[in-house]
C-alpha cells in the first residue's frame, strides 16, 4: 500500500517537529529575508552591482526543503540562489562578500551573486542559464549511485525553466536510471515578467511529473511545514533507490526579478495578497498561537540574525578586493 | 612494438584507464550494446559492465551536463558524443558549465570530464555530418583540446587526459580510425602541449593537426620530388598549444603553411598564423598561408566534397609558390 505508507512517512515527518525545530525553520527563514534586505540596501548604495535576483518572499522552500536533507546531500541552484546556499548552511560572511565581490567572497570575488558555491556543505553552484544546473544534479545523483554512497541531490529552479530541453532531458534521464534527485521547481509565477500560462501549456507544473513516472507533488511554498513534509517523502524515496520525485512550490517573490526591475507587470493588489501569505509571518503567528512560544524568544531571535547579517556585512565590506596578480588563476587546475 | 588501428588504440587507452582507475566510466549513445557507432568502444561492456560502460538516451545536452555533475561528484567520466555535429546541442554545458566552472566558483570545484568526438568529412555525409568544429572549443577559456593523428598519440594523449583535472575535448577525425600504426603496450602517456615533428626540413614549416598530418606527409613527399625539403609539425593538442615548436621550425624555414580541415574563416589556423607573427614576425619570408576547407556547408556530391576539403595538391602548390 504505497500511498498508506508514504502517509507515513509524512506523518512521522510531521510528529518530528517539535518547538526547537520550528524556531529553527523560523531563524533559518528570517537569517534569509533579513540578509536579502540588507543585499537591497547594498546594492542600493553600490555596494553590490551587477544582476542580483532576490529571494524575499520564497524563504520556506529553501528552509523547508533542505532542512528535509542530510548534510552530506547535494544541492544544486540557479542564479537566484543566496537562500538555498546560505540554507545549507554557508557562512553569511563569506557570502556577502560574494556579493561586494571580495577576494573573502565564496568564490573569491569571481563568481557574484550569481554563482555561489560551497564544496564542504555540499551546495554545488547557483548557476546563471536557465535550466542549467538540471543536468548537473542527474550527474551528482549518477556519481552518488556509481559509489553506492546514500546521498541525495535536491535540484531548485523555477517555472521558467520547465520549457526548457534540459528539464525533460534531465526528468527522463533521473527517472530512466532511478536516480536520488529531488527536484523543486519554486512556482513564482513569472518567469522574469512572462506569467507562466503565457509560457507553458500545462499550468499544473507538478503534472510533468506524470510522463516522466516519478511522484509530483503541489505544495505551498509558502508554508515552510509543508515544503519540508513533502522533501522528507521525495529523500526518503530516493533514499530508498526509488528514483526522483518533482515538488511544484506554489511561491511569490516579494521583489522584481532582479534588482533592476520594478515588476511593473504585476498589480499592487497581487503583491499585497502574496506580503499577506508572507511564510515568515505565517510561521510566526503559529509559534505564537499554535505552539504557545513566548514571543521574546522569537524576537532573541531575530536580535541574533540582525547581528549575524551586521556582522556579515561589515565583514565584506572590510575585505580586500582580489588582488589583478590573481586574474587569470584557476582558468585551469594548477 | 605492436601495430594497430587508431580505433584499437583508443579502446586499449579506455580498458586500460578503466582498469587502473574505478572512477573511470564511459557514458554516450551506443557506447554499450552497439559497440560505439564508430566501434570504439567495441567489447568493454562485457569487461566492465553496464554501470561503467552507460549507453544513454539521445539527450547531448543532458548526457554532457551529466558527465559535469558527475566529475564534481567525484568521478572520472568518459562523454563520448556520436558525433562533434550533435555536440552542438551541448553547447551549453560544455561553454557555460563545463569550462567556466573551475575559474567562476575561485577554483573551489573541479570539472575532469573528457568529451570523445568523432568529427571531418570526406565521408560524402553532407552538410550536418561533416563538420570539424574544433575552432569553437579552442576559442573558450578553460576547456583543453586534444586532436591526436596517429594510433600512438590516441592512446598516449587519451591516457594522459584522464589524468589530469581540466575539461577535455578530445576530436578523433572520422577517417582516421581504420588508419595502423605502432603503438607501445601497457603504460603510453603522451604529455599534453608538446608537438611532434613528423618530418625535418629546411625550406618550409608545414603546421598541422589531426588527418591533415597525413596529408601535409603526402605534400611534403612531392615537393621532395621537387627538390622542396618541408618540415611537418604535428600539433597533437590545440589547448596547450605548442608554440615554440613552430617558432622554432619558422626561424629555420622562414615559410609557413598552416593545414587544418576546420572552415578557412574564423578556423584554428587563423589563431595560430595570428600567434606565430606576434611570436616570429622577423622571420618569416612571407605571409602565412592556410590550407582549410571551404567557407560552405559540406555538398553531399563526391567531386564537390573534394573539392571543399584540403587535399595534399593544395599544400604543394601554395609551398612551391611559397619557396
Amino acid at each position: 500500500m504505497a500511498l498508506e505508507g508514504e502517509k507515513l512517512v509524512a506523518e512521522r515527518a510531521l510528529l518530528t517537529l517539535g518547538e526547537a525545530e520550528l524556531l529553527e525553520l523560523y531563524r533559518r527563514m528570517i537569517l534569509i529575508r533579513r540578509f536579502e534586505d540588507k543585499t537591497a540596501e547594498m546594492y542600493s548604495r553600490g555596494k553590490i552591482t551587477g544582476f542580483c535576483h532576490l529571494y524575499a518572499g520564497e524563504e520556506a522552500v529553501a528552509v523547508g526543503a533542505i532542512y528535509a536533507l542530510y548534510d552530506k546531500d547535494y544541492v544544486v541552484s540557479t542564479y537566484r540562489e543566496h537562500g538555498h546556499c546560505l540554507a545549507k548552511g554557508a557562512n553569511p560572511r563569506n557570502v556577502m562578500a560574494e556579493l561586494f565581490g571580495k577576494s573573502t567572497g565564496i568564490s573569491h570575488g569571481r563568481g557574484g551573486s550569481m554563482h555561489l558555491f560551497d564544496a564542504e556543505k555540499r551546495f554545488m553552484g547557483g548557476y546563471a542559464i536557465v535550466g542549467g544546473g538540471l543536468p548537473l544534479s542527474v550527474g551528482l545523483a549518477l556519481s552518488n549511485s556509481y559509489k553506492e554512497e546514500p546521498g541525495v541531490v535536491c535540484c531548485f529552479f523555477g517555472d521558467g525553466a520547465l520549457p526548457q530541453g534540459a528539464f525533460h532531458e534531465s526528468l527522463n534521464m533521473a527517472s530512466l536510471w532511478k536516480l536520488p534527485v529531488i527536484f523543486i521547481c519554486e512556482n513564482n509565477h513569472y518567469g522574469m515578467g512572462t506569467l507562466v500560462q503565457n509560457a507553458i501549456c500545462q499550468e499544473e507544473l507538478y503534472r510533468f511529473a506524470e510522463p516522466y513516472k516519478m511522484p509530483g507533488v503541489r505544495v505551498d511554498g509558502m508554508d515552510v511545514i509543508d515544503v519540508y513534509k513533502a522533501t522528507v517523502e521525495a529523500a526518503a524515496r530516493a533514499r530508498e533507490g526509488e528514483g526522483p520525485s518533482l515538488i511544484e512550490a506554489i511561491t511569490y517573490r516579494f521583489r522584481g526579478h532582479s534588482m533592476s526591475d520594478p515588476a511593473e507587470y504585476r498589480s499592487k493588489r497581487e503583491e499585497r495578497i502574496w506580503q499577506d501569505r508572507d511564510p515568515i509571518k505565517n510561521l510566526r503567528r503559529r509559534l505564537l498561537g499554535e505552539r504557545h512560544v513566548p514571543e521574546t524568544r522569537l524576537e532573541a531571535i531575530e536580535r541574533d540574525v540582525t547581528a549575524v547579517i551586521d556582522d556579515a556585512v561589515k565583514f565584506a565590506d572590510e575585505s580586500p578586493e582580489p588582488p589583478v596578480s590573481e586574474l587569470a588563476r584557476d582558468v585551469y587546475v594548477e | 612494438m605492436p601495430e594497430i588501428s587508431y580505433r584499437e588504440a583508443l579502446n586499449q587507452a579506455l580498458s586500460e584507464e578503466m582498469e587502473r582507475d574505478q572512477r573511470v566510466f564511459i557514458m554516450g549513445e551506443e557506447v554499450g550494446y552497439f559497440g560505439g557507432a564508430f566501434k570504439v568502444t567495441d567489447g568493454l561492456l562485457a569487461i566492465f559492465g553496464d554501470k561503467r560502460v552507460r549507453d544513454t538516451p539521445i539527450s547531448e545536452l543532458t548526457i554532457v551536463g551529466a558527465g559535469i555533475g558527475a566529475a564534481m561528484g567525484g568521478l572520472k567520466p568518459i562523454v563520448e558524443l556520436m558525433t562533434v555535429n550533435f555536440g552542438l546541442l551541448a553547447m551549453d554545458q560544455i561553454v557555460n558549465h563545463a569550462a567556466k566552472i573551475h575559474y567562476m566558483f575561485g577554483g573551489n570545484a573541479k570539472v575532469p570530464i573528457v568529451i570523445r568526438a568523432p568529427q571531418g568529412g570526406g565521408h560524402q555525409l553532407g552538410a550536418q555530418h561533416s563538420q570539424s568544429l574544433e575552432a569553437y572549443f579552442l576559442h573558450c577559456p578553460g576547456l583543453r583540446v586534444i586532436i591526436p593523428a596517429t594510433p600512438a598519440d590516441a592512446k598516449g594523449l587519451l591516457k594522459s587526459a584522464l589524468r589530469q583535472e581540466d575539461p577535455v575535448i578530445f576530436l578523433e577525425h572520422e577517417s582516421l580510425y581504420g588508419v595502423k600504426g605502432e603503438v607501445p603496450l601497457g603504460e603510453h602517456l603522451v604529455p599534453m602541449g608538446v608537438a611532434r615533428t613528423a618530418r625535418t626540413g629546411k625550406d618550409v614549416t608545414i603546421i598541422t593537426y589531426s588527418k591533415c598530418v597525413y596529408d601535409s606527409m603526402r605534400a611534403a613527399e612531392a615537393l621532395e620530388n621537387e627538390g622542396i625539403d618541408a618540415e611537418v609539425i604535428d600539433l597533437r593538442t590545440l589547448n596547450p598549444l605548442d608554440l615554440t615548436t613552430c617558432v622554432e621550425s619558422i626561424r629555420k624555414t622562414g615559410k609557413a603553411i598552416i593545414v587544418y580541415e576546420g572552415w578557412k574563416t574564423g578556423g584554428a589556423g587563423a589563431e595560430i598564423a595570428a600567434q606565430l607573427y606576434e611570436a616570429a614576425f622577423d622571420s618569416l619570408d612571407a605571409p602565412i598561408e592556410r590550407v582549410a576547407t571551404r567557407d560552405l556547408p559540406m555538398p553531399y556530391n563526391k567531386r564537390l566534397e573534394r573539392a571543399a576539403l584540403p587535399t595534399p595538391d593544395d599544400i604543394v602548390k601554395i609551398a612551391e609558390r611559397l619557396v
